[in-house]
């Protein structure tokens, strides 16, 4: 049984916890209701603005007609195709670079440039390459999100203990065995928090991606959208866009959690 | 009784890019089996450098250090370097698996150690869960689970506060006679360094070389609460005092 301090303190918390998601919530309606009346008002153009009703409809209509589900399954299924090529080849190019470290300091300044490059810019590259298809979208996130993994990973590598080394060393351990019982084990926590940052990354390399080639998608609809002047279906994208990298980033981020308990 | 380590004009010099350090320039000393040997001096004079040269984890740059082949070290460093992945029984094999040595009976002994020294309870608990003294004990039996003949330990008892200091260090020392061991300790800490050795070698301040030899012949029976009761410890502790501080 808890003391009555104790009861209160968490009552307390969780009174506190509430009012968060409170003003949260009240903070969403009271914007969206904004927009709505000032919409309705004729405060704002509709036409470049559009409006949360607007979006509804649009975004029903692109159900029935347009087969909405279609475009969010490309989209992810891209993003889920870069984002584990991406974590693998990230994991393999680190290992690489620790275990050899001429390798290492070889590799460094191509990975700063490469890293600080917007990777965008590659875009026309990668089409004229690979071809306007789903190829090409699917490098141009890869290339993100692996060299984002490959920088982390490399960096937990990096960042484990020197004395840990040296003990597995005067134990008489070889590198293959330094590598499997110390080095991997000891960066799974931040590897596996790395991923969320790989997820995110992956998303916004389809995304671009499919702004430069696409025949589906989101990123194609926003894209299509403001092509065709349909404010209504670009606001609707994003919209649906928020939602969908929401729930991967919870997905991953749940995950996580279950992982490192 | 026989030297079972013979250490001869061991010298080392650091590289770097910058410049060359001279960090041991002459250091000689016979272990003798069953001894317990502590090395005191001033800090940053390659009291740690002469350790990791004889584990194996350092070249020298001039000596000899003859053993017999069947002579094996056992390492323990400063940081407990316990893997907070590994259960407490998982750390204390670590040496084992690493030499594929984990047989049956080397999993009982590990075990045995374990129970011997109060920490059976905590076998399967992360390392995270124990106190400082405990998590440095573990990093004994894991030191010891590859049955060394010489231990060399690094100042092992620096990151513990005074109480488990003392209570560790006397623990350490009653298992190192248990088992037999001849170890080698560094310490900037006197009275640890006069309570637990039978030998105190004094180094000189960087380039290091060896500035005196003193054999204790301290009651082995005595406690280490004892031995700080006689003169002769005060004693011991004036003259060393004195070497180290004249080359401050
Ligand atoms: N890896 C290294 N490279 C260059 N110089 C070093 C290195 N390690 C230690 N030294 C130098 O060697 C000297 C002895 O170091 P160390 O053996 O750690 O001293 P102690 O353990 O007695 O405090 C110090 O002056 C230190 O600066
Ligand atoms: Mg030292």
């Amino acid at each position: 049984m808890y003391s009555d301090e104790h009861k209160r303190f968490l009552k307390k918390e969780k009174w506190y916890c509430l009012s968060v998601i409170f003003v949260q919530i009240f903070i969403l309606i009271f914007l969206l209701a904004l927009w709505q009346v000032a919409a309705n008002f004729g405060w704002i153009n509709t036409f470049i603005t559009s409006s949360p009703k607007m979006v509804v409809e649009t975004t029903l209509h692109l159900v029935k007609e347009n087969n909405l589900f279609y475009h969010i399954g490309v989209t992810i299924y891209e993003t889920i195709i870069s984002f584990s090529l991406g974590t693998l080849l990230g994991l393999l190019i680190a290992s690489i670079m620790w275990w050899n470290p001429f390798v290492r300091k070889v590799i460094d300044p191509y990975l700063t440039v490469l890293n600080s490059l917007p990777k965008v810019a590659l875009g026309p590259i990668i089409i004229v390459w690979c071809g306007a298809q789903m190829k090409s979208i699917i490098l141009m996130a890869l290339l993100i999100s692996v060299i984002v993994m490959t920088m982390s990973v490399i960096e937990s590598f990096e960042g484990v203990d020197e004395n840990k080394v040296k003990l597995m060393q005067v134990l008489g351990a070889k590198k293959m065995q330094i590598f499997f019982k110390l080095i991997l084990p000891s960066s799974y926590k931040p590897i596996i928090s790395a991923l969320k940052i790989g997820v995110s990354m992956s998303l916004i390399g389809v995304i671009m991606g499919e702004f430069l080639v696409s025949k589906a998608g989101v990123g194609y609809l926003i894209m299509y959208g403001s092509q065709v002047f349909n404010l209504n279906l670009v606001v609707s994208g994003i919209m649906i866009l928020a939602i969908l990298s929401w729930m991967m980033y919870s997905l991953v981020y749940t995950i996580e959690k279950r992982l490192t308990r | 009784m026989n030297s079972i380590l013979k250490i001869k004009n061991l010298k080392k010099i650091y590289h770097t890019k910058k410049s060359e350090t001279l960090a041991v320039s002459d250091f000689s000393y016979n272990l003798k089996e069953n001894e317990f040997v502590s090395i005191v001096g001033p800090s940053g004079c390659g009291k740690s450098t002469i350790l990791s040269i004889l584990s194996g984890s350092l070249e020298k740059s001039e000596g000899s250090i003859a053993k017999k082949d069947s002579i094996t070290f056992g390492y323990m460093l400063q940081d407990d370097c316990l893997f907070d992945f590994r259960t407490i029984l998982e750390n204390c094999l670590l040496g084992l698996e690493i030499n594929r040595k984990c047989t049956k009976e080397n999993k009982e002994y590990v075990i045995s150690l374990l129970e011997k020294y109060g920490l059976k309870d905590f076998m399967d608990s992360y390392p995270k869960n124990l106190s400082g003294g405990m998590r440095q004990r573990v990093a004994l039996i894991r030191t010891l689970a590859l049955k060394p003949d010489i231990l060399l330990l690094d100042e092992p008892f620096c990151a513990l506060d005074y109480q488990s200091r003392l209570k560790v260090s006397e623990d350490v020392l009653k298992i190192l006679r248990m088992e037999k061991k001849s170890a080698i300790m560094v310490t900037h800490n006197l009275e640890e360094a006069l309570t637990m050795s039978d030998t105190v070698i004094v180094l000189s301040s960087r380039p290091s070389h060896i500035k005196n030899i003193y054999k204790l012949d301290f009651d082995k029976n005595l406690s280490a609460l004892e031995k700080k009761k006689t003169d002769a410890f005060l004693d011991y502790y004036n003259l060393i005092w004195k070497d180290i501080d004249s080359h401050v």
